[in-house]
Order: structure tokens, then sequence, then C-alpha cells
């Protein structure tokens, strides 16, 4: 038998490997708020077999589309997805950052057009995974901090 | 094909814009006459204040036998009741075929380029990019020094905040010359600019004095210093006076030494230097005309 910090979740995800600190992060990127009507677990610090500490969020009665893993990717990239079907891991995955960033995150200059009221996603091409760095489409702005940015 | 960035050129595509300019000379200077661009029309939507650039677009189009239409500043026109840039660009798109657009916003050129079917050039984007100008200083550059490999450029001024600087040094480098920023400390060249530039050719020089550097300088490229930039009007004096390019400043340059400046100056060069053989800054200007004629007849597919 599997030991539990929390109870088992019959359907659901679980977000795991998340960088330590990072969960509450995570929780507001993926939309996760006040106004939730399922449980959600957040553990943090929790130790990792592989290695150090990690943060791991649970979401009950919700498996994640593909845009919200990007967004964990980008502040978390070893972060594994479970998705939980009627108690057992039924796939899994790593999240990876995906070359081109649309949609999730504003750009960084304040005079940048994307800011202003034009009917454009802001985009990003990444220019580094390792550290994340990102360049506005628009206005070749450089962005390493992703997490500040993330709409 | 439009032009957002001068990072969109390759060495080659610069090149090759540089020699159909030169053709393009007679035109401009209106000894020989030309229908390239008859019963083409240029959109040309200005949303700051600009004289040159805007004058020379006009000027390059109505030289090859086009016409313009648009407007040069945003009152009274649907924009100022709010209209977005992408809205007016779907509009203009289909009054015209091809775009020129100057606005406040970094980006915009792009936005636009994103919303037109028609090509889209831009004429400067906030504090972005201007890639026309860049092209014309080449141009002006080249026409006097032939080979821009190992040339010493000295660009002084407000090298933080200046829009033409940074593609203009991006380019030089990239044509292999060797370049030397003179600024006063606080409008020095922000460092991520000096990184990209030492990736693509010979080190920068940096310095903070004009008398140093101005001996070796084959090309003296002087920008605008803004009065807004200094927080303590007497500071601005004082930077203003220390890099002002009168003939005292000129007393041990090299012959050849050729001086430049985007215009508009406001005090920057004395006019005292205009008479001079040092100074370029108005063929500059002018140059403006037979780079812009290029590139509107390439981006139209009229020239090839
Ligand atoms: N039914 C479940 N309810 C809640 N959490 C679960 C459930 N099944 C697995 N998990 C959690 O999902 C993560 C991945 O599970 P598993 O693939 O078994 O472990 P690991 O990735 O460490 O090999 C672990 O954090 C585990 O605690
Ligand atoms: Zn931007």
């Amino acid at each position: 038998m599997k030991e539990f910090k929390v109870t088992p979740i019959r359907n659901g995800t679980v977000i795991d490997h998340i960088s330590v600190g990072m969960a509450l992060k995570v929780l507001k990127i993926i939309g996760v708020k006040d106004d939730v009507n399922s449980t959600v677990s957040v553990l943090i610090h929790v130790p990792s077999k592989k290695a150090g500490w990690k943060d791991i969020v649970k979401i009950e009665d919700r498996e994640l589309d593909p845009k919200d893993l990007d967004r964990i990717a980008l502040i978390s990239p070893n972060a594994t997805i479970n998705i939980i079907r009627d108690y057992n891991v039924a796939e899994k995955f790593i999240v990876e950052v995906p070359n081109v960033i649309k949609g999730i995150m504003q750009c960084s200059n304040p005079g940048c057009i994307t800011n202003k009221d034009e009917p454009v996603e802001p985009e990003f091409v990444v220019e580094s995974k390792k550290p994340i760095t990102l360049r506005c489409v628009y206005c070749d702005r450089v962005t390493t901090d992703v997490a500040e940015n993330i709409r | 094909m439009d032009i957002v960035s001068i990072r969109d050129f390759s060495r080659e595509q610069i090149e090759h814009v540089l020699k159909l300019a030169d053709k393009m000379v007679p035109v401009a200077k209106g000894e020989e006459r030309s229908v390239l661009l008859e019963g083409h029309v240029l959109g040309s939507l200005f949303y700051e204040p600009s004289t040159r650039t805007r004058l020379s677009f006009e000027c390059a189009m109505t030289r090859l036998g086009g016409r313009t239409l648009g407007f040069d500043e945003p009152k009274g026109s649907s924009v100022a009741k709010g209209e977005t840039l992408a809205d007016t660009i779907r509009m203009v798109d289909s009054y015209c075929d091809v775009i020129v657009l100057r606005h406040p916003q970094e980006g915009a050129a792009r936005l636009a380029a994103h919303f037109a079917n028609k090509p889209v050039i831009n004429a400067g984007d906030g504090a972005g990019q201007h890639p026309t100008q860049t092209i014309l200083d080449l141009f002006t550059i080249r026409k006097e020094k032939k080979n821009l490999e190992g040339i010493n450029v000295v660009v002084l001024g407000d090298l933080k905040y200046g829009r033409t600087v940074h593609s203009l040094a991006e380019a030089l480098a990239m044509f292999g010359a060797q370049l030397t920023f003179v600024a006063p400390p606080s409008l020095q060249i922000p460092k991520e600019h000096l990184k990209q530039i030492e990736t693509m050719g010979h080190k920068p020089k940096i310095s903070s004095s004009l008398e140093d550097s101005i001996k070796e300088a084959d090309v003296l490229y002087v920008t605008r210093i803004q009065k807004e930039r200094f927080p303590d009007p007497a500071e601005y004096q004082k930077v203003a006076g220390t890099f002002r390019i009168d003939l005292n400043a000129l007393k041990d340059v090299k012959r050849d030494m050729i001086i430049m400046h985007p215009l508009p100056r406001v005090g920057e060069i004395a006019p005292e230097v205009d008479a001079t053989e040092h100074a370029r800054y108005f063929e500059q200007a002018f140059n403006g005309v037979p780079v812009r004629m290029a590139l509107l007849g390439l981006v139209l597919g009229a020239s090839k």
C-alpha cells in the first residue's frame, strides 16, 4: 500500500515535482482561486526521492489541459503531471517548455503595443530554456522573470 | 515582405538594398524620371510627428510615380476616437499597396504587419526600431568610406535611449566596423546591447571623453542628448557643453573624417561646422530618399 500524506483522490490531477516554493504560483497560473468547486490540496516542502525538496498540488475532478501545462513548465521545469482515474495514475507526463509562448504572460515592457487595447495575444520566442529567457515577438524586450509576468 | 526590424535583414540583403539605392540617386535628385511605381498607393500613418522620415517617404513615392495618402497626426482621424491600431491597419490595408507606420508604442509595426496583407514598413516604433534610418546611415557611410571593415566609427550622445543608435551599432558591427561609444556615464550604451554587438564583430570601445576618441575617428555619428533625461538642468548644460561639436573640437581630426547626425539637431553641432569638409548630415538626410525608393521598389515587387 502506498503511503499518502493526503487522502488518495479518485479522479483528478496531481502535479508532482514542482520546484520548491512554487506551488502557490502554480495554483495562480492554472487559475485555481477561491471559487474552485472541488478539493485542492497543496503540499509545500515535501522531501523528494529524486533530490532535495519539492511541492505537490492535487486537484480533484479536474484534468488539466495542455495550455495549462505549458504555464507550469515556465516556472517549474521538472514538474510531472499525473492524471488520476479511479485512484490510479492513468497518464503521466513531464511538462516541457514550448518554443513559443502565446497568451500566457504579458510583456514586461509597459510601452509594448501588446499592453495596449489591441486584439492580439502577447507572444514570446523562447531564446533559452535554461535559464528561461523569453523575447517578445513584438517589441523585442527580453524577460527572465516569468512568474512575475504571468497573467 | 515587411520591413520591421534591421535584424530581419542579412548582410547580403542590406548590400543589395544599398546597391539599388545607388541606382536611384539620379531619380531622387530629379535628374532622371521614373514611373517604376506608377499606379501604386502608399498609406502613410504617422501617429507621432516626423519631418524627415515622412517627407522623404512621400518624396520617394512621388519621384517613382506613385501616390501617398494618410495622416501626419492622429488628431481628427478615427484614431483619435479610440480605434485600435489593428482596425486602422485593416482599413488602410484595403486603400493602398504599402503601409508606412510611425507609432509611439514598441512593437506597433510588428502588430501592423500581422494584420495587414500589404507590406508594412516600420518608420519608427517608440524606443524600438527604425530600420530605414539604419539603412540610410549605412548608405551614407558606405558612399564615403567604400569598405566598412575596420573603419573607426565614434558614436556620440544619448546611447542609452537613442532609438537609432542601437540598430545602427548592430548593423555596423555586422559590417566589421570598429565602434567607440562616447557618452556621459548615465547615458552610456546598455550592457545587453554591448554584449550583442560583441558577439557580432570587433569589441567596441567605451569612453566618456570625446577629445580622446575623435582623433582616430573615420566617422563621427552624433545624436541628440535630450534635456528631459536630466533631472537637473545644470547637469544637462554641463553634459551638452562637453559634447558639443564646434571648430575647436575638430582641430586634430582626420582630414577625411565625416560627421553625421540623424537630425534635428539642437545645438550638438555648431552651425560653423556646416561649411567644413566634414559635415555630411544634410547629405545623410537626402540619402533617405534613394534608400526609401529602393525599399519601396523592393517590397512592391517592382525592383528585384
Ligand atoms: N490516487 C491518488 N491520489 C492522490 N495522489 C496520488 C494518487 N496516486 C498517485 N498520487 C501521487 O501522484 C504522484 C505520482 O505518483 P506515482 O507515479 O505513483 O509516483 P512516482 O512519480 O513518485 O513514481 C505522487 O506524488 C503520488 O503521491
Ligand atoms: Zn513586448
